[in-house]
């Protein structure tokens, strides 16, 4: 049987992998739950192509991929902005976009974050490796064949639900009435990336502590030429906060430190004043976390992320709050993070009203296309 | 005589939970590796296994401590009130733990699986057992042989999937990691790093030992439960020969 291809990869980019929400459940047999770096770049894009916010999407890296559509195909672009062109033509984020057969959409250079992430209505068909259709790279699991994706893959797409349909036919409607390449919703979802939060900043200077009650820093007003962003990034204590001197967490909480170019869907190794013990502690290994920071011997921080380990051994002196996990995995080598300690609760909050706005994006497109 | 009751409180009072972030916690039995600590957690693991705390995503027991992963959001979306009562959702979950824990008390813990793990030892398949063998100042045989004598824990899954750290080894043939570590130690190797051992699943860079190799996978993505191994199980090394090995290895599994 001939199965129906929908996309052709062209030029696969630096790394496109298909993504879902990953594979909970299985860290008890060293399974880690992977999945999309950015998860709310990516139930976004979901959102937005009329999907249920689980489908499979592309994750592009950096260098994004080269798609023809061998279909009429409805689709949204989310995260990182790498400059998406829809047959040369600049292709708005953030909004369902309608994409007649023949053309082929491209990636420029990155602006803004370094992952895109690409729902098509419907979703990637790939078929599930224990329960996801996530890429473990590592594992040379799930997604498409195990691997990223490569030049002359084709892609299948699985039926969309009735929201995708009715937003397609609407679309589509819209489009044979005007003589444009592709169609773009004229509205679009904006203010779920916490962009604010990074920002472009010159020189090496130390920026000025994030402990709490300390308020924020000279961040706010920097700007300057280098291309590399600055991200502030908000933590937990965690719970080997107390074993490191003074001076370490005097850095950590109160200085810059770069994005390391290891640095992959694993874990972020950062760069910068070596974080010390008091004095040497034996750890027993246990379960680690998306966003755990743990600190190696050579006390250059690594902070884990979607395609962990599930157990390390090494002390930990921070936990990255959940809402700040999009814009960390946004960011790419040369950046720079400053980690600004927050409470358990005000971790809660934030997270829940992140929450709140995606479903208020939900809602709101369910309204719109009824 | 303490009353089971009594007991079940005594068991409680030395365990601490404490947050791993926003989205986990840790409920903490000690600070050792101890054969009865180990219970502990695995008789914990197992009453999680049959009656899930709210919003746990993942359960992921360790040396001396478990670790439950959780959904903050999912959790005030279905258990708003009860949540926020509590603190928050760290707040709820260990509420939850706590009882889960006074309840169970000394539970007896299911009877340990014992699994039985063929290896071909030495030769090609074991390039380091010589060295194994100079450095205890033993001969190879006795290596195998101490080795295979043992009766091993898995005391955790982690580091690879299916990767299961063994705790039971003989001092005897500790032996310190490599210097500068292979690229890929292939997959189903028996190794040996400082006073561990363990075997491994996937090919992966590594500085341990390697002393044998086992026919056996010990990750299986295709089966519902993907760990050959789990934690908590006893192990038993069982020599083969390189024949009997290349026999499972023609499908004899």
């Amino acid at each position: 049987m001939i199965m129906s291809m929908s996309i052709e990869v062209i030029r696969p980019g630096l790394l496109t992998t298909v993504q879902d929400l990953g594979r909970p459940g299985l860290q008890r047999f060293g399974v880690t739950p992977g999945g999309a770096m950015d998860t709310l770049a990516m139930r976004m894009a979901n959102v937005l192509a009329g999907n249920n916010e689980r489908e499979a999407v592309l994750e592009a890296t950096m260098a994004g991929p080269s798609l023809a559509f061998e279909r009429d195909t409805l689709l949204a672009i989310a995260g990182g902005d790498l400059s998406p062109a829809i047959d040369g033509e600049p292709a708005p984020m953030n909004r369902p976009l309608y994409v007649p057969a023949g053309r082929t959409l491209a990636f420029g250079r990155p602006r803004r974050g370094c992952r895109a992430y690409v729902a098509v209505s419907g979703g990637f068909d790939v078929p599930e490796a224990m329960g996801s259709r996530s890429t473990y790279l590592r594992g040379g699991l799930g997604g498409y064949e195990g691997r990223a994706l490569q030049a002359g893959d084709r892609l299948a797409i699985r039926a969309p639900d009735d929201l995708g349909s009715r937003m397609a036919a609407h679309m589509s409607r819209e489009l044979s009435a005007s003589e444009r390449p592709f169609l773009a919703a004229t509205w679009s979802a904006v203010g779920l990336h916490p962009w604010e939060r990074l920002v472009r900043a010159a020189g090496a200077e130390p920026i000025a502590a994030g402990r709490p009650g300390q308020g924020r820093s000279a961040l706010a007003g920097a700007s300057g030429s280098s291309h590399a962003a600055t991200a502030i990034i908000r933590v937990l204590p965690a719970t080997h906060e107390a074993l490191f001197a003074d001076e370490s967490l005097n850095a950590i909480y109160g200085e810059a430190f770069a994005v390391a170019p290891q640095s992959d869907r694993m874990g972020y190794r950062l760069t910068g004043t070596p974080l010390r013990l008091r004095q040497p502690a034996e750890l027993l290994s246990e379960a680690v976390a998306f966003g755990t920071v743990q600190v190696p011997p050579d006390g250059q921080p690594i902070v884990l992320m979607a395609d962990r380990q599930t157990t390390g051994g090494y002390p930990r002196i921070a936990q990255v709050a959940s809402v700040d996990l999009p814009l960390l995995a946004q960011l790419k080598p040369g950046d720079r993070v400053v980690f600004e300690a927050i409470t358990a609760s005000e971790a809660e909050r934030l997270l829940l009203a992140r929450e709140r706005e995606l479903a208020r994006l939900r809602a709101g497109i369910r309204l719109k296309f009824r | 005589m303490m009353t089971e009751r009594e007991s079940a409180e005594r068991s409680a009072a030395d365990i601490r939970l404490e947050p791993l972030g926003d989205s986990a916690a840790v409920v903490r039995f000690g600070e050792t590796i101890d054969p009865l600590v180990h219970r502990r957690v695995i008789g914990l693991a197992e009453r999680l296994a049959h009656s899930p705390v709210p919003g746990m995503t993942d359960v992921v027991p360790a040396f001396a401590s478990l670790t439950v992963h959780y959904d903050p959001i999912a959790l005030h979306a279905r258990h708003g009130t009860a949540v926020r009562e509590a603190g928050g959702s760290f707040g709820y979950v260990s509420r939850c733990l706590a009882e889960l824990i006074q309840a169970g008390g000394h539970a007896a813990v299911a009877q340990a699986r014992i699994v039985d793990i063929p290896v071909c030892y030495g030769a090609e398949l074991g390039p380091d057992l010589g060295e194994v063998a100079a450095h205890s100042a033993l001969t190879e045989e006795e290596v195998i042989a101490i080795h295979a004598a043992g009766d091993y824990t898995v005391y955790m899954i982690g580091f690879a999937p299916g990767f299961p750290y063994l705790g039971g080894l003989s001092p005897r043939i500790a032996t310190p990691r490599q210097a500068t570590p292979r690229l890929a130690i292939p997959a189903g190797s028996v190794a040996i790093g400082g006073g561990q051992t363990g075997v491994y699943p996937l090919a992966t860079p590594g500085g341990w030992r390697i002393i044998g190799r086992t026919p056996i996978r010990l990750f299986r993505p295709e089966e519902p439960i993907p760990s050959f191994l789990r934690a908590g199980d006893r192990v038993r090394f069982r020599p083969i020969t390189r024949k009997e090995y290349d026999r499972y290895e023609e499908g004899a599994t």
